[in-house]
């Protein structure tokens, strides 16, 4: 049957960019002709996270692996859990990219086989731009302008004439990996997640702002050198460092300073973005949004300007698969289709090479 | 760009009963732009206000204002001392977070070129025509010289302007025909309307009339490397393309007229081919 005359229509998402493994289902009611009438449910969104030890990343060797060994069972999972059998699935959407190689390649090939055994069409979608749609759909953004930030990512973005268009982004590492990556040189865990074990230290500091560079140009940022001196300072603590007014400091002090130093260039750099297109809305996705601080900040920032600031939960904001169902269900309604031999995958993907076709 | 007028207070400064009363210009993401004046009643001055960013922490915000303030002054310093067209620095308080600079009469350059576009929509078409065929007629040549020499002529003094502030080893961060001021020549205030048959096509001329004064330096640093240099003109020439889409192609005077002032401008050209190529954006890894 022709999608645009169904009224129900069915995705499965998988996605593996980094170390999560997600797969969800979505579900689209309404007549294709009348958009306003449309909505989107969440069947079911089940995720399984790759954790290394404390003072380790994850290697795309052991994410890969992890991928392939908990695919099939988060996938039955996600099925049982939406309540939907094979047959009602209208189509199987997978991260094209962008994200690490070998975790997308196996994911990639999960998909490629989902799709031959039950018989379905295949969608790769952008990982930011999955994002960015479910962020949408979840908050009811309508124009916002947009701050991914992940572990791999950190963009300003906006919508015009059916591209996401970059405004600024980070000109070297993501802030993602710089709070990873800090998180390292103490040692700090890595269950659930680096950043968010970061946030509850930060908490507990906050007498003492250490000095971190601040480092941004223009509508562009930059991560690398605040990580260096970061991770300088961790050292320097571990030896009984005093802070130049001669107090010691601790490691919830070293998180504070570094929270508050990348957020506020964070915030900046949206404030800029959302000034030069005009815009008073502004929505967080990707894996850092989730930091309430950071949340707290942006809305000062949003109110100021007589606006608000829209995020998500860690159940959207962190990577999952029902993103990806959403926004590639988003484009096989508008006839997108990905071909078993075209069914590629890349590290690099940017948001604005999509072209979007389901907005206007 | 100015968001929904929120009441706030205005900096101390402004509270001085010698001042004359301050009248808000434009908000930007940055700051705050007023006209007041400075000493005398009858000196007008730009006040550039960074009020302090709720968000960020008291500490960090009184250390980036402080530093951004002094970088702006002494880069709008230096200038002054090289010859650059900008606003004279008058009085400032970093920690406060202003500083009172001269105020540039005129228009914006944008304005003006929108306005000289505007007037002449039908001859731009036919331009616009010519441009397509460019190796038509000379007669139609002769035709479009004539009618955009005022255009071209702007074009060679901002590329003069850039070239200067490159030569004097700054760059601007965000160059924009918003950025540039047309500040009329002294003379023309004096001139009383003569309502003569010529009135109307020298007026039409007389808007792009001026020095052009660049402003704005809230983003520029200090930098000689041809890479950053590159980056500023390929900003430029993105915004001129995107504001003035129907005078493009004269965007290729504007560089020229640069080379002619800036001695070091022909590597910085090549980057610019370069920074072309890849747009200011890389791919990155997810």
């Amino acid at each position: 049957m022709d999608i645009a005359k169904k009224k129900r229509r069915i995705a499965l998402g998988c996605e593996g960019s980094a170390n999560k493994l997600g797969i969800g289902v979505i579900l689209h009611e309404g007549d294709l002709l009348s958009p306003s009438t449309c909505t989107s449910r969440v069947l079911s969104n089940v995720r399984h996270t790759f954790v290394s030890p404390p003072g380790t990343g994850f290697l795309p060797k052991d994410t890969a692996h992890h991928h392939r060994a908990f695919f099939v069972r988060v996938a039955k999972q996600a099925l049982v859990d939406a309540g939907v059998s094979v047959a009602d699935i209208d189509c199987i959407c997978y991260t094209r990219g962008p994200g690490m190689g070998a975790p997308l390649t196996s994911v990639a090939v999960a998909a490629r086989t989902l799709a031959l055994l039950w018989g379905k069409e295949l969608v790769g979608v952008n990982h930011c731009v999955g994002h960015i749609e479910m962020g949408r759909a979840i908050t009811g953004a309508e124009h916002p302008v947009v701050l991914y930030v992940s572990g791999g990512n950190t963009q300003v973005i906006a919508y015009a004439e059916q591209r996401y268009r970059i405004f600024g982004e980070t000109l070297d590492i993501a802030v993602g990996n710089c709070l990873d990556r800090f998180a390292r040189a103490l040692a700090i865990s890595n269950d659930p997640a680096p950043g968010y074990n970061i946030e509850q230290l930060a908490k507990q500091g906050g007498r003492v702002l250490l000095d971190l560079p601040y480092a941004v140009k223009g509508m562009d940022c930059s991560f690398s050198g605040i990580l260096t001196r970061a991770e300088e300072l961790a050292a320097q603590m571990k030896v009984g460092g005093k802070t130049p007014e001669g107090e010691p400091f601790t490691a919830a002090d070293l998180c504070f300073s570094l929270q508050e130093t990348v957020f506020a260039m964070l915030v900046e750099i949206t404030e800029r973005a959302m000034a030069h297109v005009g815009s008073n809305q502004v929505l967080i996705v990707g894996g850092v949004g989730c930091n309430e601080r950071l949340q707290e900040m942006m809305g000062a920032m949003a109110a100021d300007r007589g606006g608000s600031v829209y995020a998500t939960d860690e159940r959207f904001c962190i990577d999952n698969g029902i993103m990806i169902a959403h926004a590639g269900l988003l484009a096989y309604e508008t006839g997108f289709r990905t071909p078993i031999e075209g069914s590629s995958c890349t590290q690099r993907f940017r948001t604005d090479e999509v072209f979007v076709k389901w907005r206007r | 760009m100015a968001t929904a007028q929120t009441e706030f207070p205005p900096p101390k400064v402004l509270t001085y009963p010698a001042s004359a009363p301050p009248t808000l210009i434009t908000q930007g993401a940055e700051g705050r732009l007023y006209k007041t004046t400075h000493l005398l009643p009858d000196r007008p001055c730009a006040l550039k206000y960074r009020p302090p960013k709720p968000y960020r922490h008291p500490i960090l915000d009184a250390r980036l204002t402080k530093a951004r303030l002094s970088s702006e002054a002494k880069v709008l310093e230096r200038c002054r001392r090289e010859g650059v067209p900008v606003p004279a620095v008058y009085a400032m308080d970093p920690a406060a977070g202003w500083m009172m600079m001269e105020w540039i009469e005129g228009i914006p350059v944008r304005m003006g070129i929108n306005e000289w576009l505007g007037e002449r929509s039908d001859g731009e078409e036919e331009e616009g025509a010519a441009a397509a065929v460019e190796t038509d007629s000379a007669r139609q040549e002769e035709a479009d010289e004539t009618t955009t020499t005022p255009l071209v002529d702007l074009m060679k003094r901002i590329g003069a302007a850039v070239g200067a502030l490159h030569r004097t080893g700054v760059v601007h961060g965000d160059l924009t025909t918003s950025n540039m001021m047309l500040r009329p020549p002294p003379s023309q205030g004096g001139q009383v309307d003569g309502g003569t048959a010529g009135e109307e096509k020298e007026d039409k001329a007389k808007v792009l009339e001026g020095d052009v004064v660049l402003i704005d330096f809230g983003l520029a640093t200090q930098s000689m490397s041809d890479e950053d240099r590159a980056v500023d003109l390929y900003v430029l020439e993105r915004a001129f393309a995107s504001t003035h889409p129907r005078a493009e192609r004269l965007f290729a005077t504007v560089l020229a007229s640069y080379k002619d002032t800036f001695k070091k401008a022909s590597s910085v050209l090549v980057k610019l081919a370069d920074v072309r190529m890849r747009g200011r954006k890389r791919s990155m890894l997810g």
